[in-house]
């Protein structure tokens, strides 16, 4: 077993709310190791977002500990970078701009100016946005502007790289050319990541590990899926492929049938 | 921009070579002429000569209104002098705008200049002291909470109201002038940079946590730019209250000044003048308000 980079222990979180304390998370044990790409998938409201937020130190636990290589998880930090649903790239600044200021906060210290936008070129690079270094987000695509959060995550060379329904923004389409720029990357990098999705074709195609979440409120981890298909990944392969039809089958099965969501 | 465009059609349509079509309008103009010509060829012209009509036509007859009405009044009122007579005075006045006979006779672009100046340097006070006091009230919900009273109960006092204070601390017209504007001028600017502070999107604040930047780099490529949009705003609303406080100072105060000329022509009975003043007044307060607007266009990132 290779080297544990996130161990969740025991976590729970309870917010104050108007009407009281809501049980967000509780009893929630995971251990998340190098290199390893986990997926949270659950219904809406199953906290699978809060627990994304409580590992990237945004939110703190109410009880229990998480830990990141060896070091209590206080607040965030730029070991545990962060791809945000809806990009988040500042508007008054370029796509190389986005990615050089992520990189300069890491790396800025030890390296210089030029070494500094080598670094924030490479990293655009990898997701095919050279094209598009000196244009503001407002003049790409939605697509592109997550290719650019990507890129900056990657590019602080993170020890765990979080996604937060990366994809959840973009049309089908869209989505499949990144899952499959993300595997691309992901091979490359060799990277460790936790993935929150609501798409169980992504899941499946993507993950190690799928973590199924029950439903809220006092959500947990219901059942966990070790996903043992062979990489590279080839979405057209796979869709014919007996172990893929297989693990889909099984999260349907956790999703709609063990884990109803009642008619909101 | 629009006119350009317009007579750029009228020639392609006159002399039917789409040849001589500039660049820019190729692609409007040229298909609908294409498409259009087994038809009428009349058709665009007759469509633009109404487009003109619909621009320019009201903004006319709203400026032609008021001209009329203002001939009404100055026939049956007596003593208001007409447009005719304004026109008149108004050409020997500005043959010369920057005539200098002593204080008390400079002409109106002297009177103009010294408004703006006053204008510029209590505003300029006011932004040095008012936005920096905006970002820390913005940012810590313990000052805002501390200055919310005092703001709330200072802010509608007519600023006219600290020109005595001015005048005892100062003891001089002409820095108390600049006071008031000082006093006008930093209230909205207070307001708007406070309120973008507030309003900062928890996303950008989220990547300045996960980047653990700086509070330096979270100031200067967070903050700033995320607020500069409702800064301008503050900036624009204490513009044009400042240039309607000024004139009303200025004529307490006296010296040099658009205010205190009115005021002077009221005392040397030339309402010729006062009329004069009350356009220039007006164009000099809507050219700030344009360049004011431009100036927020060009930082408004086309928010996405």
């Amino acid at each position: 077993m290779s080297k544990t980079i996130v161990k969740v222990e025991n976590a729970g979180m309870t917010f104050d709310t108007k009407k009281g304390k809501f049980v967000a998370l509780r009893d929630i044990d995971l251990t998340i190791a190098e290199g390893e790409f986990v997926t949270l998938i659950g219904h809406s409201g199953c906290g699978k977002s809060t627990l994304l937020n409580l590992i990237a130190g945004l939110t703190l636990p109410t009880s229990g500990n998480l830990i990141c290589d060896g070091r209590e998880i206080a607040g965030p930090g730029p070991e545990r970078a962060v791809v945000f649903q809806n990009h988040s790239l500042l508007p008054w600044l370029t796509c190389f701009e986005n990615v050089l200021l992520a990189v300069e906060r890491v790396f800025g210290k030890k390296e210089g100016k030029i070494k500094l936008k080598a670094r924030a070129e490479a990293a655009l690079d990898m997701v095919h946005m050279t094209h598009a270094l000196h244009k503001y987000p407002h003049e790409i695509s939605g697509g592109m502007k997550q290719r650019v959060g990507i890129a900056r995550a990657f590019a602080m060379e993170p020890k765990i790289l979080l996604m937060d329904e990366p994809f959840g923004a973009l049309d089908a389409l869209t989505r499949a050319s990144l899952q499959d720029e993300l595997n691309g990357v992901m091979e490359k990098t060799g990277a460790t990541v936790v993935m929150v999705t609501h798409d169980v074709d992504e899941a499946v195609l993507l993950s190690d590990r799928i973590v199924m979440m029950t439903n809220g409120p006092a959500a947990t981890i219901g059942e966990i899926l070790d996903v043992k298909l062979a990489r590279p990944r080839d979405r057209l392969k796979l869709a014919h492929d007996a172990d893929f039809v297989e693990y889909r089958a099984a999260l349907l099965e956790f999703l709609y049938q063990k884990q109803v969501k009642k008619a909101a | 921009m629009s006119a350009a465009t317009l007579t750029s059609d009228k020639v392609v349509s006159m002399h039917a070579t789409p040849s001589a079509v500039p660049a820019p309008a190729a692609n409007e103009a040229a298909a609908p002429v294409a498409k259009a010509a087994p038809r009428e060829p009349r058709t665009p012209i007759s469509e633009i000569l109404l487009a003109v009509f619909k621009a320019v036509f009201p903004p006319i007859a709203g400026m032609a209104l008021l001209v009329a009405v203002w001939a009404l009044l100055a026939a049956k009122g007596g003593s208001i002098p007409g447009p005719l007579a304004v026109w008149d005075a108004a050409k020997v006045l500005f043959a010369d705008p920057f005539y200098n006979n002593g204080p008390n006779d400079m002409g109106i672009g002297w009177n103009v200049l010294s408004s703006l100046q006053r204008v510029g340097i209590g505003f300029g006070f006011a932004a040095l002291v008012g936005i920096p006091l905006g970002f820390i009230i913005g940012r810590f919900a313990f000052m805002n909470a501390m200055f919310d009273p005092v703001i709330s109960l200072l802010r509608p006092v007519s600023p006219l109201a600290w020109l005595p204070i001015g005048l005892l601390v100062f003891k001089q017209a002409d820095p108390a002038a600049t006071w008031t504007i000082f006093i006008c001028s930093i209230w909205p600017m207070i307001i708007n940079t406070a309120v973008g502070v507030q309003r900062v999107p928890q996303d950008y604040m989220n990547v300045a946590r996960v980047l653990d930047l700086d509070e330096w780099k979270i100031v200067t490529k967070i903050l700033f730019p995320s607020v500069l949009p409702y800064m301008l705003t503050g900036i624009r609303l204490s513009i044009g209250t400042a240039w309607l406080v000024i004139v009303a100072a200025e004529m307490l105060t006296g010296g040099v000044g658009i205010g205190f000329w009115v005021w002077d022509e009221w005392n040397n009975l030339k309402v010729e003048h006062i009329i004069i003043a009350i356009f220039v007044i007006g164009i000099v307060g809507l050219l700030l308000e344009q360049a004011l607007l431009l100036l927020a266009r060009r930082f408004s990132y086309g928010n996405s």
